[in-house]
């Protein structure tokens, strides 16, 4: 479903921190990716989310490769891709009710006739009170943050769900609760998964293959790049 | 983003609030006055009272009276005469703007009748403020023209605002060439001296309140433009902006949706701070014969037919309208101030999360 072939991204043109790298997602498959702090992983999260335009290499969907990201790439390939970032706080809008920002992708999308019945069935799908969903970012936890972070995710129906460190701020009952929550969304709607994160059990758990950070290099990594995820290691 | 430290704000974690001056280890503390140094360290919000109730007491024995502003004390008379500050403010804008709202439906002025025999008077009780060289009432005069000043600097700020956070937001939120024109744009603007360029757009029209309401906004906007870009590029890379784009949002959407609302509180007080220069300039106008039309009363019209009285000695005519030119954009002042310092706490509780 998912196919990336030798991508280069970063942030400084000179010193890409993703080199490289190649990757394949099955349709209904879940991978893991496991790596070190600091090596790449959540700029290849958004790369393959379309959040980050690779500096070069391809990444094909369905075969097709894609061409544009962010804003350019068309409205219905961006929402089939749905991305948990690691830190709910910085991905929520201080400024919308828990509501709000479940509904957000929904109203965005012009399907706001829906709001009402899918915002009521993913609260109810990743656990959340409705008592909660008057209140804003700052009134709520991390872990309900989180969990309203996924629904907001979910309510497009990706194909491809990215965790990008989902559960790493999180505690072992609230990480079951959203590990659940994302494998019950899955088993309804057979979307693939690709879970990036440091916790090893977890993954290897949660997910059909696991796969570490230098293992997906193509071709031999320069020396910049090795020292570097040593070092990280 | 840091906190203004000057701000002794109530919320500000004061560095060791509870401990009070005396035993503080800055050296030079101006709360060190005698009786709070003899007192022993241990009793130190004693002694704090003690030296600051000695140093009230004692204020013209050459003892420092004011004391230091982290001390509790200290945050505490700050508080008070912030409070003060803005009672006072909110009373003269009130007062303000009542008069400009109800007097001119009670008390008409006929802008061009002059009573040559009553010219010149001092303050008096027949005219609280005196009458000018023709003999026209001063205290009305001066009320109708704070009222166009006021007229002006509001509708004009409010201008200016929206131009700005237009321009802000598109240069932000687009980045990449559009960002780098527009903000050349507000340079080669911001270049040219705002008065000579607010002359050059009233001398291109007849006078009137209109035009003097486009110079001013078309002349400051610019600011409002940089604070809301500068706001919108720090926004603009949130991951909560990602989150949008992932779930479907258009440019649009993301402005207008996530960014626009985050940078409205600064916008709206660039505009309030935006009133009192917007008045200043269209005075400034005015008497330079570019304002309003030279008999309709204004501030600046009124102050320019004044220059010739003041030099034979006759103060009123110059005097009250400069008054009311100050008095109400020091309030206007006043109040922004206490609103800023009431926006920023809560943009360092953002920071803390």
């Amino acid at each position: 479903m998912l196919e990336l072939r030798s991508v280069t991204a970063g942030h400084e043109r000179h010193a890409p921190v993703v080199r490289d790298v190649s990757l394949t997602v099955a349709a209904g498959e879940a991978v893991g990716l496991l790596g070190p702090s600091g090596c790449g992983k959540s700029t290849l999260a958004r790369v393959v989310a379309l959040l980050h335009r690779p500096v070069s290499g391809t990444l094909l969907l369905d075969g097709e490769p894609v061409r544009r990201w962010r804003h350019r790439a068309p409205r219905a390939l961006r929402t089939s891709f749905g991305v948990v970032f690691q830190q709910p706080r910085l991905a929520a809008d201080p400024r919308l009710t828990l509501a709000d920002l479940i509904a957000e992708p929904l109203r965005a999308t012009g399907r706001g006739a829906e709001v009402p019945a899918r915002t009521a069935e993913l609260v109810e799908a990743v656990g959340l009170t409705p008592d909660l969903l008057v209140r804003r970012p700052h009134e709520v936890s991390d872990g309900q943050l989180q969990r309203a972070c996924l629904a907001r995710a979910l309510a497009p129906r990706p194909r491809l769900l990215v965790c990008d460190e989902m559960t790493a701020m999180l505690d072992a009952s609230t990480t079951a609760a959203l590990v659940a929550a994302v494998e019950r969304y899955r088993r309804g709607t057979g979307a693939a998964l690709l879970a990036v994160g440091h916790d090893r059990t977890l993954l290897e758990r949660w997910c059909d293959r696991t796969v570490h950070w230098d293992e997906l290099r193509g071709s031999p990594a320069p020396e910049g790049g090795t020292e570097r995820a040593a070092a990280c290691r | 983003m840091t906190c203004d430290p000057r701000a002794g704000s109530p919320a500000d974690p004061a560095p060791g609030s509870p401990v009070a001056t005396p035993a503080d280890p800055v050296p030079g503390s101006p709360a060190a006055t005698p009786a709070g140094a003899a007192a022993p360290p241990a009793d130190v919000s004693a002694a704090g009272a003690a030296a600051v109730s000695a140093a009230g007491g004692t204020a013209g024995s050459g003892a420092p009276a004011r004391p230091a502003p982290w001390s509790r004390a200290g945050r505490r008379s700050r508080r008070r005469s912030r409070a003060l500050r803005v009672r006072t403010s909110a009373a003269v804008l009130t007062v303000t703007v009542l008069a400009v709202l109800l007097v001119p439906p009670l008390a008409q002025l006929d802008q061009q009748a002059v009573d040559l025999a009553a010219a010149l008077r001092p303050p008096g009780p027949a005219h609280p403020f005196g009458t000018d060289d023709v003999g026209r009432d001063l205290l009305l005069r001066c009320v109708y023209g704070l009222r166009v000043s006021l007229l002006v600097g509001v509708t004009a700020a409010l201008a200016a605002t929206v131009i700005g956070t237009a321009v802000g937001a598109v240069a932000g939120a687009l980045g990449g060439w559009v960002d780098r024109g527009l903000m050349r744009v507000v340079d080669a603007l911001a270049s040219v001296p705002h008065l000579l360029l607010g002359i050059f757009i009233v001398a291109m029209f007849r006078p009137g309140v209109w035009p003097v309401i486009l110079s001013v906004a078309v002349t400051h906007w610019l600011s409002t433009a940089r604070i809301v870009r500068a706001e919108v590029l720090s926004l603009r890379s949130r991951p909560y902006v990602d989150a949008a784009v992932s779930g479907g949002a258009s440019r649009a959407r993301v402005l207008f949706r996530h960014l626009l609302p985050a940078v409205l509180p600064q916008a709206a007080l660039a505009a309030v701070l935006m009133v009192p220069h917007a008045m200043w300039h269209e005075s400034a106008l005015s008497f330079l014969g570019l304002g309003l039309p030279t008999h309709l009363a204004s501030l600046g019209n009124l102050i320019q037919d004044a220059r010739g009285p003041l030099l034979a000695g006759h103060w009123w005519p110059a005097l009250f309208p400069g008054l009311f030119l100050v008095v109400p954009t020091l309030a206007v002042a006043g109040l922004a101030g206490a609103w800023r310092e009431r926006i920023n706490p809560r943009r360092r509780s953002e920071l803390m999360l």
